[in-house]
């Protein structure tokens, strides 16, 4: 018996497209779904962000039978994103084999500030997560991952484990993030955002973006992968240095990476996708982390160019944009990059490449000195 | 089982630290406090703790979870502190309902109205429940895995199967595994507790004993 994990379908809802060949399409042909905005709320700074249309969301909703006026935003995002891909697996969401694991960093927190009718306790990201268990009919407790920006990651980590663990056949993770003045008058405070397209890596960087996704993958436990895509391995490490902000040696990062590192093969690895946030010190530290792992040869992308930073959705649709890149036989490009900025002259372009590379490595970072990367080999 | 817990003895069979707005326990023995809430938590840091000051930055439920994982290691008498080796062996991974609700409200209330808006990046990183997972692995050089994970209620088998989890990565061998709930800065609840391969390997026990030590709390 094997136990080994396999990637049966996923699914994309962003600016960009409702389903992960359109996301992946328009990357590929260099589209962006930043865009800047004048304030927003009380904020009166302007910032960029990558925002999904409302009725767009409302639409995938009601194509696919889900009460518009019952679910807030985020739950809709979540929701619309789940169903297809559970509907594209064709696997049957009620069944206690399957486990459903959420990553979000703040879920419902806009309710806070504007509770537009929904109970107080919505707030809660259990009680948010169970709003979709129980749409799916799925008799299992929900659990969200909320690991600031590692969450997309994890969660896929902990899917995999779970299925490892013989207690389910399939795990449904869904990412997602919905932003709000809440969030963004955090960055802003932090002093994190960039009023421009960011420019991962670049020497002329000055911040990140923030974005609006959802995104899934439908994982299944199988003795063999004879074809499609093989969650490997991943692994979450501490840098036990600062809360918000990165180490200078880039420990977690490093240890993570030298964990998914023992089984891969170098050979078949076609990059890695970075968190490339474009901050001055994420990318500094990416490239330290990189360099230790021995790593500083193998092409390096980043897609924060083209989806701004999706939090809790990031590790996630970052993975299945990957997964896509490979199968087209393509790194993809790191949009707003151009000139290397960083101490370790790590191998990223503004432009497409060709590779015949195999498998990739994800990687993420966030507050609270936590790091994660996970190793997709394809069959 | 209330008798026995009464004595003071620790009936889970796993070490273990209890707070709550009220009490702290640590292996079911009450330490001595006079004041509530979160008064009492900067007592019990004071007495117990001391050389930490980043704690008074902390918001009310990295305190509760850092103070509960101090008087854990302490109980134990594990070498680790002041130590400068840092060890990859030990994951954190802590649970709860409410997550960073409490850090939530105070960051919202400085954003709410445009007369009064002072957004503060000091409020604004405890909207992350991981962040006492990160406050812990300072203070402990930890540099394994941490994890916060986030329920509608508390089911010690659900928190149980995680922790089982957490221990399919090759490199740990211990998990400091906890409950930490804030709904406001005086309303809190937590309980610490630490277990190893072995104390993990069945987890109907583990949930049990986690089923128990919870059940110190009421």
């Amino acid at each position: 018996m094997g136990r080994l994990i396999r990637c049966i379908a996923d699914n994309v809802v962003s600016p960009l497209g409702v389903t992960s060949a359109a996301n992946y399409e328009a990357v590929k042909a260099g589209r962006s779904g930043l865009a800047r905005y004048e304030g927003m709320g009380n904020i009166t700074t302007p910032f960029v962000l990558s925002r999904i249309d409302r009725d767009v969301v409302d639409g995938l909703c009601s194509n696919l039978g889900i009460e518009i006026k019952a679910y807030t935003f985020f739950e809709k995002m979540v929701l619309a994103s789940a169903a297809q891909a559970v509907r594209d697996a064709g696997i049957d969401a009620r069944s206690e084999r399957v486990l459903f694991i959420f990553s979000t960093t703040k879920g419902n927190v806009s309710l806070l500030g504007d509770a537009q009718g929904f109970p107080s306790d919505r707030v809660l990201l259990g009680v948010a997560a169970h709003q979709v268990t129980a749409w799916m009919g799925n008799p299992n407790p929900p659990i969200v991952i909320c690991n600031a920006c590692i969450s997309g990651v994890v969660a896929q980590i902990e899917a995999m484990r779970a299925l490892r663990s013989g207690k389910y056949d399939y795990a449904v993770v869904t990412g997602a993030d919905e932003q709000s003045p809440f969030i963004i008058s955090g960055f802003l405070s932090f002093k994190a955002m960039s009023d421009a397209p960011c420019r991962p890596f670049d020497k002329d960087r000055k911040g990140l973006n923030l974005g609006e996704c959802a995104a899934t993958v439908v994982l299944a436990v199988t003795d063999a992968v004879s074809e499609g895509w093989e969650l490997k391995t991943g692994a979450i490490r501490n840098d036990a240095n600062h809360i918000s902000g990165p180490s200078r040696t880039g420990e977690g990062s490093y240890l993570a990476l030298r964990e998914v590192l023992k089984e891969c093969s170098m050979d078949d690895l076609a990059f890695v996708n970075v968190h490339g946030t474009a901050t001055a010190y994420n990318d500094e530290m990416e490239s330290i982390a990189i360099y230790r792992a021995g790593l500083i040869d193998v092409p390096v992308t980043g897609l924060k160019g083209c989806y701004g930073h999706t939090m809790g959705a990031a590790g996630v649709v970052e993975s299945i944009l990957s997964m896509y890149a490979v199968q087209d036989g393509t790194v993809l490009a790191t949009r707003g990059y151009s000139e290397c900025g960083v101490s370790y002259p790590v191998n990223v372009s503004a432009e497409c490449r060709k590779t015949t590379g195999s498998s990739f490595i994800k990687l993420l970072s966030g507050f609270g000195g936590c790091n994660a990367a996970l190793l997709y080999e394809k069959h | 089982m209330k008798s026995i817990e009464a004595m003071g003895m620790n009936v889970s069979g796993l070490d273990n630290v209890v707070i709550s707005s009220s009490k702290v326990l640590v292996n079911g023995r009450a330490l001595e406090h006079e004041s509530q809430g979160n008064a009492m938590l900067t007592e019990i840091y004071r007495s117990h703790v001391a050389d930490w000051p980043k704690f008074f930055k902390m918001d009310t439920l990295s305190k509760v979870g850092f103070l509960a994982t101090e008087l854990l290691l302490k109980e134990r008498d594990e070498a680790r502190m002041g130590s400068e080796e840092f060890a990859s062996d030990r994951a954190i991974v802590l649970f709860g309902t409410t997550a960073s609700l409490c850090a939530d409200r105070n960051y919202q209330a400085t954003i709410q109205s445009a007369s009064d808006y002072y957004p503060s990046p000091a409020l604004f990183v405890y909207t992350l429940p991981n962040i006492v997972t990160g406050e812990i692995a300072i203070r402990c050089h930890y540099r394994g895995e941490t994890q916060f994970l986030v329920v509608e209620n508390f089911d010690s088998h659900q928190m149980a199967f995680h922790v089982q989890c957490a221990l399919q990565d090759s490199v740990t061998k211990s998990v400091l595994v906890g409950w930490v709930d804030s709904t406001g800065n005086d309303d809190f609840e937590c309980f610490m507790t630490l277990v190893d391969r072995n104390e993990a390997a069945c987890a109907d026990t583990l949930a049990e004993q986690m089923e128990g030590i919870m059940n110190n709390l009421k």
